[in-house]
């Protein structure tokens, strides 16, 4: 796998996607430099998900047309644990729960072998996790505890681009804040010498975007990306005239 | 004729009656194919034992250095060859071959203990140890003693094709507690054989034994151990069974009969199905005693061409009786067979609440995709989540023993990738 280092960090080109017969997404292009975060909007059923599956590598979400580039390199053929070593991190919607499997032994994996004690007692407090850390993951975990739980997980893995696919979706509003300043703290963190992080947010709703800053915003539109601007002013004309007015509204710099 | 000589005549006679009987589970065995066990030598010390022999009783939890134990007995083939009270336990408990404890205390023994929980014509296995019987142990633990430290036992076949058939008893008396691992273990040159093991225990009032038994068995091997357990008044009795590595065919199903009232009686299983190994595991509580508790719990991982019974039987007897059974069963491959069969019975007892959760699953791809998110290669994951499944948190288990079993599961995990 060769990395180019000029190359934008995320490069989606045409990219189509189908899901056993159905094609889901029908022409994606997307550019996302280091440093930058973006936010995905849409209406449910739009593709925002199948998007972030497709780039993590989940089995189901067939490439029929375009391709991926992560680092200038062609995800095509990479397995999950490939991509997710060559630098890309992903927080669940709804992740699953693993019996046997303690949320501290999936920190420490996600962490690999330079995470040590010290690093794992900040992610721990900072995420309010002393009574979750010795359970299974995801065994029995609220909401905000699952989120909470994805957060760890990312922060300790490190990710140069991070998706994150509804992170306020069943959180309550103590959990969101939490969620949120790890959501920054991933993306905002500078590392010597490896430059800036990079976020794809998914949402529904636009909350998280009161506790996380996101760089531009793309409403996807049956299949394509319809819009692109500035996140909170889409999310307000979202709010004020839909998303089937909202992809042929003035403020888009499409 | 004395008692003991007419009892013994008479157990004679049930074994001969019951010499071609077949077991109501698992393979019937041809038992002429198997030689008798020869003599092994004594040993001053566990350390006096040969390297290899050593690594693989430590691989059943058995440890040469006896750190951290009471205790221990060590069988080779007929002949038990070690056997020893740690200076700090002497006169809290007995550790002695069964033959010997029949010397010792022959009226007792017959009357009370020796084939009283297991009859000698169950089956032909039974009757094989009632015939040709080669030792085993006797541990007592005497009235009000707590062993902190466990005892450990050993039973070791050193021999090809020959037959092992041993009569354990425990005794617990009254307001005693102890921890017994019993490690079940071949020389790694043994292929064929035969393991037919008796054991009775019989725990009185108020006492509590934790009974662990790991098995390290072989291809080639068989495997058909007979326990029943006997509980009085506030007696609890654990049973921790962990079986990691393939085994020709294992049939085994220790039967708690709960006499006394709040008594309570559990047992855990993990198996691991190898190769071709036929494994026919599960357990029986019959709830006699009034308020008396049973919990089952069995997690079963098959592999390659295994076929694995998981069997839990629960009997109440008494109205205020609660018993619980929990088998899990995870396949992981096309070619093998998992059975899960959970049995209850109320039988004149309308009060007692009987429960099983019984489930056969695949490894969940869903899981194994969510590690691999994490950078974890798929082959790990898929060991990882094996690893959970099996990691039954028993409570009670010495840590030492703990980290055997994690052990035995990373070198399977290792093996299997």
């Amino acid at each position: 796998m060769s990395v180019d280092s000029t190359a934008p960090l995320l490069q989606v080109e045409g990219l189509h996607v189908s899901v056993g017969d159905r094609e889901i997404l029908r022409g994606v292009d997307l550019v996302i430099a280091e440093g930058e975060t973006h936010v995905l909007l849409g209406p449910n059923g739009g593709g925002k998900t199948t998007l972030l599956n497709t780039i993590v590598g989940l089995p189901g979400y067939r490439i029929t047309a375009g391709r991926i580039l992560f680092k200038g390199t062609d995800l095509a053929g990479l397995e999950i644990d490939e991509r997710a070593r060559l630098g890309i991190g992903v927080a669940f919607q709804r992740p699953p729960a693993v019996r046997g499997i303690k949320l501290k032994q999936l920190i420490q994996v996600a962490g690999g072998d330079s995470f040590d004690e010290g690093a794992m007692a900040d992610v721990i407090g900072e995420l309010t996790l002393e009574r979750m850390i010795d359970r299974d993951v995801n065994m029995g975990f609220s909401g905000g505890e699952m989120k909470r739980s994805e957060m760890a997980q990312l922060l300790a893995q490190a990710p140069d681009l991070t998706l994150f696919d509804e992170p306020e979706s069943g959180v309550d509003l103590d959990n969101i804040a939490v969620v949120g300043g790890a959501m920054t703290r991933l993306l905002k963190a500078e590392r010597v010498g490896k430059g800036t992080r990079s976020g794809l947010i998914v949402t529904h709703t636009g909350h998280i975007l009161e506790y996380v800053n996101a760089d531009i915003g793309h409403v996807l539109y049956n299949g394509k990306l319809a819009c692109k601007g500035n996140p909170r002013d889409l999310i307000g004309e979202i709010g004020k005239h839909g998303y089937d007015k909202c992809v042929e509204c003035a403020i888009c710099q499409r | 004729m004395s008692e003991v000589a007419a009892r013994k005549a008479e157990i004679r006679a049930l074994a001969e009656a019951a010499r071609d009987k077949k077991a109501a589970y698992g393979p019937d065995l041809d038992l002429s194919a198997f030689n008798a066990a020869k003599d092994a030598e004594s040993v001053e010390s566990l350390e006096a034992l040969d390297k290899q022999m050593k690594e693989v009783a430590l691989g059943v939890g058995i440890d040469a250095s006896e750190e951290g134990r009471s205790g221990s007995y060590f069988q080779v083939d007929r002949s038990p060859i070690y056997q020893r009270v740690t200076e700090m336990y002497g006169g809290k408990l007995e550790i002695m071959s069964t033959k010997e404890a029949v010397e010792l205390y022959p009226d007792l023994m017959y009357e009370q203990y020796y084939w009283r929980a297991v009859a000698p014509d169950k089956d032909k296995y039974t009757a094989l140890v009632a015939l040709q019987e080669t030792e085993g142990y006797f541990i007592r633990v005497l009235p009000g003693q707590k062993i902190d430290k466990p005892i450990q036992a050993c039973l070791f076949v050193s021999e090809n094709n020959i037959t092992q058939n041993v009569h354990n008893v425990i005794v617990m008396e009254e307001g005693s507690e102890a921890t017994v691992i019993t490690g079940c273990t071949i020389h790694p040159k043994v292929r064929e054989g035969l393991h037919a093991g008796i054991s009775e225990f019989y725990i009185r009032k108020g006492a509590k034994l934790t009974f662990t038994m790991i098995h390290n068995w072989a291809e080639d091997f068989d495997v058909r151990p007979r326990t029943a357990i006997v509980l009085e008044e506030d007696a609890t009795y654990v049973n921790n069974y962990v079986l990691m590595k393939p085994v020709k065919s294992i049939q085994s199903f220790p039967v708690a009969k709960l006499e006394g009232d709040r008594s309570r009686a559990v047992f855990n299983s993990i198996v691991y199905g190898l190769e071709d190994s036929y494994i026919d595991i599960g357990s029986e509580s019959i709830m006699e005693g009034s308020g008396s508790r049973s919990e089952a719990i069995a997690r079963t991982v098959s592999r390659d061409r295994s076929i694995v019974y998981s069997r839990g039987r629960l009997i109440g007897r008494t109205n205020d009786c609660k018993a619980h059974l929990d088998c899990r069963g995870m396949v992981q491959s096309a070619e093998s067979t998992q059975w899960a069969i959970p049995d209850l019975a109320s039988e004149g007892a309308p009060g007692a609440e009987l429960s099983h959760e019984a489930a056969i699953s695949p490894i969940a791809a869903e899981e194994i995709f969510y590690l691999m998110s994490r950078g974890v290669p798929k082959d790990e994951a898929v060991s990882m989540i094996t690893r959970g499944f099996l990691d039954l948190e028993i409570p009670g288990l010495p840590p030492a023993l703990r980290r055997q079993i994690d052990k035995a599961l990373e070198e399977t995990a290792k093996d299997s990738m």
